[in-house]
């Protein structure tokens, strides 16, 4: 098993024809992903990269199955392009785009309640199941399949986390990547309850960053429910306040924002800290070692 | 994005929200004749992007024209040292110059978007006038929210609610909520990402007064706002900031330390700056390269940091996902032809193109300290800026 996709998933692409679109789809089918169409307005009955393209959403769905959106529609269409998906019904929508306003997203949000679908992202490098399924713009090679489960608020800080893993033979059942906006489709909370109730993941590694609440909601549900151990390191305790470090949601306006008051709730909660992110792997060992 | 409070409040003037009498002065000639057209006491209001305005003698008052001149002059040109900003201060070249209210409370009442509820919310509170934050510390029942759904809007029985949470009666009540509601729309039709007001005066008749405002804007719509984009004071923002900006490099953070850093990706570049704290350095900056495959970009990065007199030895780290590690290489290689580095440059490079990159490197001759992972290149850094001299 594994959280969110598997073998059985249906890609569907929005923005497909796009130049960024078209470049990791490529990739995905290359690591094995089912990519059953694409979705580009006005391109409806062409083929790209050997997938249909069609007008909508719920046309692509209709005929061809898909059961997972991944969205590369530029930031200024993106949330539309969202809400397209939710109100067709899909599951699944991983949103890569970077750059949608914080107001498109909060009518996204409104309108996700009471509907089936799950969001990840926006502004995240999407999800993997290692061997089975790729749906995001990773490296699919760094990754291996395994039992860890990985979430995380960044790109590139989790690839070398993953490398780190899988160069002390870790495998990875899912990497999440919830994305950097401040207010993320999916939380840390969402993604620990599924691996929580996933019987491959037997550890799961966090990826935290300074901004927001998160982490420490992330803290509360452990205290509570979770079972399984969990690893954290959190970037930004360098970070000054009221600077954007990059990432939209990374901006330290309160005192909770800062790292050092979200390493405290987790360590509270049980969780092992990492005091770099250079020892992540290791430190993932330890934990394996003593389950 | 932030602005000055005189262009908040006239944004706020427009959305029906009262302000005080007054206009902007960036000479002490045109705070005389402001003044004089308010004819009462006024208040001469620096505007700068940083809190803690009052207490380093950033807001004067003037009983006539002539003292607002004088006032005036005292203060432009100068620079303002206030606990938010560093200690060379901010600018300070423009002046609000306002009619002196008379005020029997100070409230606060504030909009932004929580990140839990993912929901606008509104919040009141009859202790304005102070850091809102240690209001929420020592009296939190002192604050009251309302989270406000964006398919309806502002409501106005959350208005009574607020409104009588403050403390608020009689007619106050009716005015507050079309205060509100005008705060509202404000926020929403100009992405706000913070509207706040504090304080919010009540004034000796029983009227509601802006005396201070805050507006913040998300940078992601600005590109539907263009006449928010003008309001931007450049002069007010970190030079190097600005440089960067204008040079492609949009994430960049100037920061106290004296190793350059170059990262792609903003958890990672966050992370990589820990991690030279960790080994005992400090960075001298934030830079996210991104992910847009041009070499020029990177060359414009090492022009950040031959334009940084602080920056002693450079530490690149690039894990190659989107961004490709031969692009990155060769931008690096070109920024030496261009230019004369001194500086020592540690790098670490990993992912997408590694061999073409690390080919690129070793034969362009130049001396680079080479990494094995990210924890051997902040090592390396750290050693390099303490060896180096410039």
């Amino acid at each position: 098993m594994s959280i969110l996709i598997d073998e059985s998933t249906r890609l569907l692409v929005q923005g497909i024809t796009g130049s960024e679109g078209s470049f990791h789809t490529q990739r995905c089918i290359e690591y094995g992903t089912r990519v059953v169409a694409g979705v580009t307005p006005g391109k409806g009955g062409t083929q790209h990269l050997g997938v249909p393209v069609f007008n909508s959403v719920e046309q692509a769905m209709a005929e061809t199955g898909a059961n997972a959106s991944l969205v590369f529609v530029p930031p200024a269409f993106a949330a539309d392009g969202i809400l397209e998906a939710i109100d067709a019904g899909l599951p699944l929508v991983v949103c890569i785009t970077e750059g949608i306003p914080v107001l498109d997203m909060v009518k996204v949000h409104r309108y996700l309640e009471g509907r089936p679908t799950r969001l990840i992202g926006p502004n995240c490098p999407g999800v993997i199941s290692p061997g089975r399924c790729k749906a995001g713009i990773m490296v699919g090679d760094i990754h291996l399949r395994g039992d860890v489960g990985v979430v995380s608020r960044s790109g590139t800080l989790t690839y070398d986390v993953v490398s780190q893993l899988t160069g002390l033979g870790i495998g990875q059942s899912t990497c999440v990547g919830i994305g950097g906006d401040a207010l993320p489709g999916s939380t840390f909370v969402d993604i620990l309850r599924m691996f929580q109730d996933d019987p491959e993941t037997r550890a799961v590694v966090l990826i935290g960053e300074i901004g927001g609440m998160m982490e420490q909601e992330a803290a509360e549900f452990m205290k509570a429910e979770m079972k399984k151990p969990v690893v954290a390191f959190v970037a930004g305790s360098t970070a000054p306040p009221g600077k954007r470090m990059g990432h939209a949601g990374a901006i330290i306006t309160g005192t909770a924002g800062k790292a050092s008051e979200k390493i405290r709730a987790l360590a509270q909660a049980g969780v092992t800290i990492c005091s770099h992110p250079a020892e992540v792997g290791l430190a993932t060992r330890r934990v394996l070692e003593t389950i | 994005m932030k602005v000055h409070e005189y262009q908040a409040k006239a944004l706020m003037a427009e959305y029906g929200i009262p302000v005080p009498r007054g206009g902007m002065a960036s000479t002490p000639a045109e705070a005389k004749a402001i003044a004089a057209e308010i004819g009462a006491r006024v208040m001469i209001k620096a505007q700068v992007y940083a809190g803690g305005r009052g207490k380093a003698g950033g807001i004067k008052g003037a009983g006539n024209p002539e003292e607002a001149e004088r006032e005036a002059g005292l203060l432009i040109g100068t620079r303002l040292v206030t606990r938010q900003t560093g200690p060379d201060g901010v600018p300070v070249s423009r002046l609000l110059i306002e009619e002196a209210s008379e005020v029997t409370r100070e409230l606060y009442l504030s909009l932004l978007v929580d990140g839990t509820s993912r929901l606008p919310v509104m919040m009141a509170s009859e202790a304005g006038g102070m850091d809102i934050e240690e209001v929420a510390r020592a009296t939190p029942e002192k604050i009251v929210r309302c989270s406000i759904d964006p398919a309806i809007g502002f409501q106005p029985f959350q208005g009574r609610r607020l409104a009588y949470g403050m403390n608020l009666d009689g007619g106050q009540v009716g005015e507050a909520t079309r205060l509100m509601t005008g705060l509202y729309r404000l926020f929403m039709e100009n992405d706000c990402s913070l509207a706040e007001i504090n304080p919010l005066g009540v004034t000796a008749n029983g009227k509601l007064l802006a005396l201070d405002a805050k507006l913040n804007f998300d940078d992601n719509a600005l590109y539907r706002h263009k006449d928010l984009q003008e309001l931007q004071d450049r002069e007010q923002e970190e030079p190097l900031e600005v440089q960067a900006r204008e040079w492609g490099i949009n994430n960049y953070v100037k920061m106290d330390g004296d190793i350059g850093c170059m990262v792609n990706g903003a958890g990672l570049a966050m992370a990589v700056n820990d991690l030279i704290q960790h080994c005992g350095g400090r960075a001298a900056n934030f830079l996210d390269i991104g992910t847009l495959n041009n070499p020029d970009r990177v060359v414009n990065a090492f022009r950040m940091f031959s334009a940084d007199p602080d920056v002693k030895a450079v530490l690149v780290n690039i894990f190659g996902g989107m961004a490709r590690v031969d692009v990155i290489a060769s931008g690096m290689v070109e920024a030496y032809r261009q230019m004369d580095i001194t500086f020592p440059v540690v790098v670490r490079l990993a992912g997408t193109n590694l061999e073409e990159g690390q080919r690129i490197l070793s034969g362009s001759g130049i001396g680079f300290i080479e990494a094995e992972d990210f924890h051997d290149g902040a090592r390396k850094a750290v050693e390099a800026a303490r060896g180096a001299g410039r």
